[in-house]
């Protein structure tokens, strides 16, 4: 069996007097994905933003399986070592694909950055590595050098993934990663999300409102609701048998197409 | 006695803005932020050379000012009056005489000695500026040394231009620590950088100065391959003949008809004058 990838412990996060998530227990193994829901506001996004350490927690701990030393407290570490980890075994998806791109850097560059910020020098071997991610994303080459600007929310966000996934991380936190995109588009990334998951042997952490993308992608769900975790579980055991009387209004409140 | 004090600046001002340069140069390439002065001209004419300049100055030396290499161009000419009347110090157009060197974007084809200082106008020193524009991320990639971004300025330039096409302010990596711009200088300068001179750079209205050290270490960045090529015109000067000095297109009639001529005014007369002695023998 393979070894725990990322152990979450008592992370609590106070805005003032109140609670941005508080009292978040789980682990999380290689190649497994765990969904988040919750209604806006339950402090899902806290919690996404305070694991990948964009936002300072005020208690717990994250241990995050690294390469060199092993499980370490992420938030004990340096603000380089953190930046780093950012950088090549993480990676972070917006909702909003605006705020994860490089609006005014070309596609090609888009995906070259973060293979030039750990030190990829060849400008051949970048471009090379660029076409072969656009493609995997559905991209097609010929768009390589236009900029974000004249791409589709959908190719927006399908470009956003490449960038991210091209250091080959071994994590990757997803904020709504299909908000804003229409059903059809929201279908083709879901698929495309589902493959790379399985063939790269990624974990994810996905935070969403929506209980069909969850239903989906993920294998483990948790619940949120005023901050604290209500339920967790097997998704199909969440989503089937809802123990929580707030889960229970969740499901319910799917309306059917 | 004199209305002004020594070379405009009061001593305090001169003294802080020493100490801001003794740090520049104890930290090649760092820019370090000093309390940039209202000087009596506009910003984008030099205020931040001119300042730097002014706390180097003693009675003794002599000053040169350039733009774009020129001698006798408005800005040059106003900052060299400037000096003579502030700090009635001797000023010269020979590059070899002077000992204080004021220069907007050039540096002198002539060799500077370690008995020189080239003082630089920088208009802005950030070389990440357009590509990162908050100063608080900027600073923490410097601090921790993250330059992926330098690196995607030159990648957009190669996919868009098959080429490098950055061709002046071409960015530097000083002592293999600091990423630096090296001010609107023609990158064929670049490879000059490493000299005996000290060089200093003042930016008046950003509130900057860096400086490097003599002999000191700076590679242009660039690609494996995409090596770093100094370009200039594929010409020679058609005054002084020289075939290796940086030059400048001046369109002489309205016929379409163009010269080019050295942008180095001093280097070009003093090779034209050796030409018609030449001549004379």
């Amino acid at each position: 069996m393979s070894e725990l990838l990322l152990d979450v412990r008592g992370l609590s996060k106070y805005y003032g007097n109140r609670i941005g998530c508080a009292e978040v227990n789980f682990d999380l193994w290689p190649g497994e994905v765990m969904g988040i829901v919750g209604e806006s506001g339950s402090g899902k996004s806290t919690l996404l933003n305070c694991l990948a350490g964009q936002v300072e927690a005020d208690f717990g701990e994250v241990f995050f399986n690294t390469r060199s030393e092993g499980m370490k407290d992420t938030f004990q570490m340096s603000e380089p070592e953190r930046r780093m980890l950012s950088r090549t075994d993480w990676a972070f998806v917006h909702q909003n694909a605006r705020d994860g791109l490089r609006m005014n850097v070309s596609a090609g560059g888009n995906v070259g950055e973060r293979l030039m910020a750990v030190g990829s020098r060849h400008y051949g071997k970048i471009r090379e590595k660029a076409v072969d991610w656009l493609e995997r994303v559905e991209i097609h080459n010929s768009r390589i050098d236009d900029r974000p600007k004249a791409f589709s929310g959908g190719m927006q966000q399908r470009l956003q993934i490449a960038r991210n996934l091209v250091t080959g991380p071994r994590l990757v936190f997803m904020d709504e990663p299909t908000g804003g995109l229409d059903v059809s588009v929201q279908a083709r990334l879901l698929d495309l999300i589902k493959s790379l998951v399985r063939e790269l042997n990624l974990s994810a952490i996905i935070v969403t409102h929506d209980l069909a993308v969850v239903r989906l992608l993920a294998d483990r769900l948790m619940v949120m609701k005023d901050g604290y975790v209500v339920e967790s579980g097997l998704t199909d055991q969440v989503l089937d048998d809802p123990q929580h009387s707030y889960t229970q209004l969740l499901v319910s409140s799917v309306l059917q197409a | 006695m004199s209305d002004y004090n020594f070379a405009y600046l009061d001593e305090q001002t001169k003294r802080m803005i020493r100490r801001a340069i003794l740090k520049g140069l104890a930290i090649p390439g760092y820019q370090v932020p000093f309390a940039s002065r209202e000087m009596p001209m506009p910003y984008g004419w030099g205020t931040g050379g001119v300042q730097v300049s002014a706390a180097t100055l003693t009675p003794e030396d002599t000053l040169k000012v350039i733009d774009q290499g020129a001698d006798d161009t408005t800005n040059a000419i106003s900052i060299r009056k400037f000096f003579e009347k502030t700090a009635k110090i001797a000023t010269t157009e020979k590059t070899s005489s002077a000992s204080v060197i004021q220069t907007r974007h050039r540096i002198p084809e002539e060799q500077l000695t370690e008995d020189q200082i080239l003082v630089y106008q920088v208009p802005i020193p950030e070389p990440l500026r357009f590509l990162e524009p908050s100063e608080i991320e900027t600073r923490k990639m410097h601090a921790l040394e993250e330059y992926g971004l330098m690196h995607v300025k030159l990648y957009e330039d190669i996919s868009r231009h098959g080429a490098i096409a950055t061709s002046y302010a071409y960015p530097v990596k000083v002592e293999d620590r600091y990423v630096m711009d090296p001010s609107p200088i023609p990158k064929f300068d670049n490879p000059k950088m490493e000299m005996a001179a000290i060089q200093l750079f003042g930016a008046g209205r950003e509130q900057r100065i860096y400086a490097l050290p003599p002999h000191t270490k700076v590679v242009s960045l660039d690609f494996d391959d995409f090596p770093f090529e100094p370009s200039k015109a594929d010409y020679s000067c058609d005054l002084c003949g020289s075939e290796n000095s940086y030059l400048d297109e001046v369109i002489v009639d309205d016929e379409g008809g163009r010269i080019f001529v050295c942008s180095d005014t001093d280097f070009c007369s003093s090779r034209q004058s050796i030409n018609s002695e030449l001549i004379y023998e």
